[in-house]
């Protein structure tokens, strides 16, 4: 029995008269990459930052790695990662420094921080560079820095906000890899996006069209629904009517 | 000309959006005048002292009501003892206090000699001087009462006239203080702090890269808080006209355009300032914290300039608000035309002029 | 707790590595120390007067010389036509003019009686008090002088005489820096506290890394302790550097009652102020809104806190503000301790007020600060 992650239910929320996200229902599997796909403005975000804790929903049900949403907020946060689409590194900071600081944030021990970032400045090649301000690293470098601090204490679920925004790609696919081995390492990756080709990488997807949820499946069962050749066709046909417009 | 309104445009609306800001751009010069012109004076009032009187005669009966009758002590009556006298002092409670040794009165008539213990709490050493001055006076005015049927020959008789402030107001002395604070610190602060953010955020390379002067983008970021500071002077001058009965003697005219030089020289300041600083802290720091108590020192209308050391003096002629302190009150309380000024104009004109340069100069190495 | 060192490791790796700021914040507040009270001096000296003699006598040459000579004022030009005196009145060159009336010396002693005139500027109205004061005080003496010379002198005393004996305690010298340094010191040292802190936070959440924190398991409290711990430890050393070096070498002013009571009542005020800070930031959006709402505060704070101008002689409604300030009362603290030697028993209540003040700022910045929106 494979291990529901991220469950919920009629998730809503308000700003005022405005329906920012409406009633988003789904399941999400352990390990899996689900796609969160939608133009910019259709609430991706938005629906996000409920799922991990940042905005209270105005009604609906969820549970994230098994926590209430509502109630338990706080362990959810013990339990995911995070990166945002400013990247949130402290730019004043080295990388060992910033390596350290969320570390141990998280509750790493000592023994653990150190070979953890050992291993992980190792992993991306970083070596020589540890006493850098991550202030002074090229931007395709600070994304993949940002991810790895984010699973740095093996969450159960790690969140992306576009993470792939400005960057060339090459250094795009090379951050698919690194998402496909936290996946294979157990990880469920939830990540926002507005790269349709991106959506190809996922194993389910879902396209939100103001503020809803119009459609919820695997990049190859929609094409098939849809009668489209590729990931950007199933967008313009879903999107078409969509009605607000930017973020 | 078409260009540049669209950049002054865009600066007013995010100054407008951001209310809180606002608010204290606005709410601060209201504040400030109705403290100055109600609430702060150098006048010593109120003060709590004690009376210790061990006499309990007519004498000191008498002196008391006198003292309690004027409106700069408020007394309490209570017989104490050295060291209760100086926790009093430690506790903040009492300032000075006035001692009458038993027999003053009868000591006063039938020897013609008495004596009064004043000890004042020196630490506030202003406020000490004064209350004991008053005191002395009133008991000086009591001794008199005692002498009136004696006539005193060879008497020189003063007639004292108080010019440009017969009532002896604070606010004429203040009003032109604040003016000059208010237009300062505001001008200075808000300016670096809006164009150092553009660096910060990194939108200053989109206004670099446009078909336009660069030195024109900033200059079009300063017009908005020149348009608010000049609405801010209205209202200072407003408050103080209507609300403390401030005069405005000579000519507004003349006194909007030397406002608006010292503006424009803040403004300069401000962009200098913000050319050499690469964080809104750093340059929320300098002109805030690096210019409020200099500028409300060095201005001269809190403390007088002829009582600082001279190199203070000398540092004074240097800070723009001092000029402006003076060209105002021979505008509005003096009643002076342009002739009587021109010599502190120039100065302000002048110091412009080297702050633009500097900045320019500046401003040129960066991009380089 | 292990977080918390994890936080205050980062902060402190920040502001540490910050080359511009951090001399900022230290030489800033300790140059000021240094200069401003030097010009802070409510001591009236050097009144310039102009005196027009239009008697040229013996008495008026006398009357002048004693003026001139009495360490008040400045003789700034005698002469005989009140026009170019009141000129000199005018440009701010004088501020009194003496006008000695001719007949002056003859008028005197056939008369009895004689006037002289005199015209204060009185823009400044407390140099105009204090000049007509002092001149009054040089006529009255000069007055009994000639008295003297005309009467003879009595061994008895014709008229009941009250000897005033005054005494100044605390400050023998009346030096007025000893009044204003510490004064200063405290503004100036509340100043950066507030600001800086305030602005700290704000930085965070216009950056967005405000976001990944609010995202992690850390606590509100140990965010906010994290922020907190590191301006409280350089506002402390700020202020022991301008009490230590600053006041004590450059002023002379050395604590006549206890420094560590000193300090504690310094410790807990700084973490009122910081809550201040930490309120104002969780109300703004923006570094500049932070500023200029911390700003208004401080300036009204620091206008009412006695420093320049008696809290006495404030109407009621002006002490209630003044009240309500937290700089008001480390200001007379400050000044009891240093200056008056009080102990404990003499500040309690001030340290009651602070200690509450402390309570209330940082429980309302904690619960206004929301992880979650």
């Amino acid at each position: 029995m494979v291990e529901t992650v991220i469950q919920t239910n009629k998730l809503t929320k308000r700003f005022g008269d405005f329906i920012a996200a409406n009633e988003i229902t789904f399941d999400v599997a352990a390990g899996e990459i689900f796609g969160f796909l939608g133009a910019n403005g259709a609430g991706k975000t938005t629906a996000m930052r409920m799922l991990c804790g940042l905005s209270t929903p105005s009604s609906g049900t969820a549970r994230i790695a098994g926590f209430d949403i509502y109630k338990q907020a706080e362990s959810i946060k013990k339990n995911i990662g995070y990166m945002s689409q400013k990247f949130s590194l402290y730019e004043d900071l080295t990388i060992k420094e910033n390596i350290q600081f969320f570390g141990g944030i998280y509750g790493l021990c000592d023994k653990q921080l150190k070979e953890k970032s050992e291993s992980l400045i190792e992993q991306l090649g970083l070596k020589d560079q540890t006493k850098k301000l991550v202030g002074e690293l090229p931007l395709g470098w600070k994304q993949k820095l940002a991810f790895s601090v984010a699973i740095l204490h093996t969450p159960k679920i790690v969140f992306l906000d576009e993470p792939t925004g400005g960057v060339d790609p090459v250094t795009r696919r090379q951050f698919w890899d690194l998402i496909y081995d936290a996946a294979a390492n157990g990880i469920t990756v939830f990540v926002t996006t507005h790269y349709m080709d991106e959506a190809e990488y996922c194993n389910r997807i879902s396209m939100m069209v103001d503020g809803v949820i119009k459609a919820l499946d695997t990049p190859a069962n929609l094409k098939k629904q849809f009668n489209a050749a590729s990931m950007d066709d199933v967008f313009f046909e879903l999107a078409r009517g969509a009605k607000r417009k930017a973020d | 000309m078409k260009q540049f309104l669209t950049f002054v445009k865009k600066e007013f609306r995010h100054v407008f959006r951001d209310r809180k800001t606002l608010l204290m751009l606005f709410g601060l010069p209201i504040v400030q005048i109705v403290l100055f012109g109600f609430a702060l004076t150098n006048e010593i009032k109120n003060t709590k002292i004690v009376v210790c009187d061990y006499a309990k005669d007519i004498g000191s009966q008498q002196l008391i009501e006198k003292l309690e009758a004027s409106s700069n002590f408020e007394i309490e009556k209570s017989v104490l003892s050295r060291e209760q006298i100086e926790t009093a002092f430690k506790e903040g409670k009492i300032k000075l206090a006035v001692i009458f040794p038993v027999n003053f009165y009868n000591e006063l008539i039938h020897l013609n000699k008495s004596q009064v213990q004043i000890i004042a709490d020196a630490s506030d050493p202003n406020t000490a001087n004064t209350l004991t001055n008053f005191a002395t006076s009133i008991i000086l005015d009591y001794q008199q009462q005692l002498n009136v049927n004696v006539t005193i020959p060879y008497r020189i008789q003063p007639e004292m006239r108080m010019l440009y402030n017969p009532e002896l107001k604070g606010a004429t002395n203040f009003v032109p203080g604040v003016m000059a604070l208010v237009l300062m610190l505001v001008c200075v602060m808000m300016t670096s702090v809006s164009i150092v953010r553009e660096k910060e955020r990194g939108t200053m390379e989109i206004l670099l890269v446009s078909p336009f002067h660069p030195f024109l983008v900033i200059v079009s970021k300063a017009v908005p808080y020149l348009v608010l500071s000049l609405l801010n002077l209205v209202i200072i001058l407003v408050l103080s006209v209507f609300l403390l009965d401030m005069p405005i003697n000579g000519s507004v005219f003349l006194l909007f355009a030397e406002s608006t030089l010292l503006i424009i020289t803040a403004l300069s300041l401000g962009l200098l300032i913000s050319n050499s600083t690469d964080s809104q802290q750093a340059a929320m720091l300098i002109s805030m914290m690096g210019m409020m108590l200099p500028t409300m020192l060095f201005t001269g209308f809190m403390f007088p300039l002829e009582n600082m050391p001279i190199p203070l003096q000398v540092i004074s002629n240097v800070v723009p608000a001092k000029w402006y302190y003076i060209i105002v009150k021979s505008i509005m309380i003096k009643g002076l035309g342009f002739s009587a000024i021109w010599k502190e104009t120039l100065i302000l004109f002048v110091m412009t002029c080297i702050l633009l340069v500097i900045s320019l100069k500046k401003f040129k190495i960066r991009l380089a | 707790m292990r977080t918390l060192k994890f936080l205050l490791q980062k902060e402190f790796r920040q502001i540490l590595r910050n080359k511009t700021l951090l001399p900022m914040i230290f030489a800033l507040p300790l140059v000021q120390l240094l200069i401003l009270p030097l010009a802070a001096d409510y001591e009236v000296k050097n009144i310039s007067i102009s005196i027009v003699d239009n008697d040229h006598s013996s008495y008026s040459k006398e009357l002048v010389s004693k003026i001139a000579s009495s360490g008040y004022f400045r003789l700034a030009d005698y002469g005989n036509s009140y026009q170019l005196a009141f000129k000199q009145l005018e440009k701010d060159k004088s501020d009194l003019i003496l006008e000695i009336p001719q007949g002056f010396e003859k008028n005197i002693v056939r008369e009895n009686a004689q006037k002289v005139f005199i015209a204060v500027n009185a823009i400044n109205g407390v140099k105009a008090n204090l000049g007509g004061a002092y001149l009054n005080r040089i006529l009255m003496d000069y007055n009994g002088e000639l008295r003297l010379k005309w009467m003879q002198s009595q061994r008895f005393n014709m008229t009941p005489n009250i000897e005033i004996v005054s005494s100044n305690w605390f400050n023998p010298f009346m030096n007025y820096r000893f009044f204003m340094v510490p004064g200063i010191l405290v503004v100036l040292v509340t100043m950066v506290c507030a600001y800086m802190c305030a602005l700290n936070i704000v930085k965070e959440k216009e950056v967005g890394t405000i976001e990944q924190i609010n995202v992690t398991p850390i606590k509100k409290y140990q965010f906010i302790l994290g922020k907190l711990i590191p301006f409280w430890i350089m506002a402390m050393v700020v202020f022991s550097i301008g009490l230590f070096i600053v006041a004590r070498l450059i002023y002379g002013i050395v604590p006549l009652g206890s420094i560590a009571l000193l300090y504690g009542y310094l410790a807990v005020y700084l973490v009122a102020l910081l809550g201040l800070g930490l309120l104002i930031s969780t109300y703004s959006e923006t570094q500049q809104q932070a500023m200029s709402v911390a700003f208004f505060f401080i300036m009204i704070f620091m206008l009412m806190s006695g420093l320049f101008t008696p809290i006495d002689s404030m109407p009621v409604w002006a002490k209630g503000i003044a009240s309500c300030s937290p700089v008001t009362y480390f200001i007379d603290v400050v000044r009891m301790i240093v200056l008056k030697g009080s102990g404990f028993k003499e500040v309690r209540y001030h340290f009651g007020i602070i200690i509450i003040f402390a309570l209330i700022f940082n429980t309302w910045a904690i619960i206004n600060y929301k992880k979650t929106s």
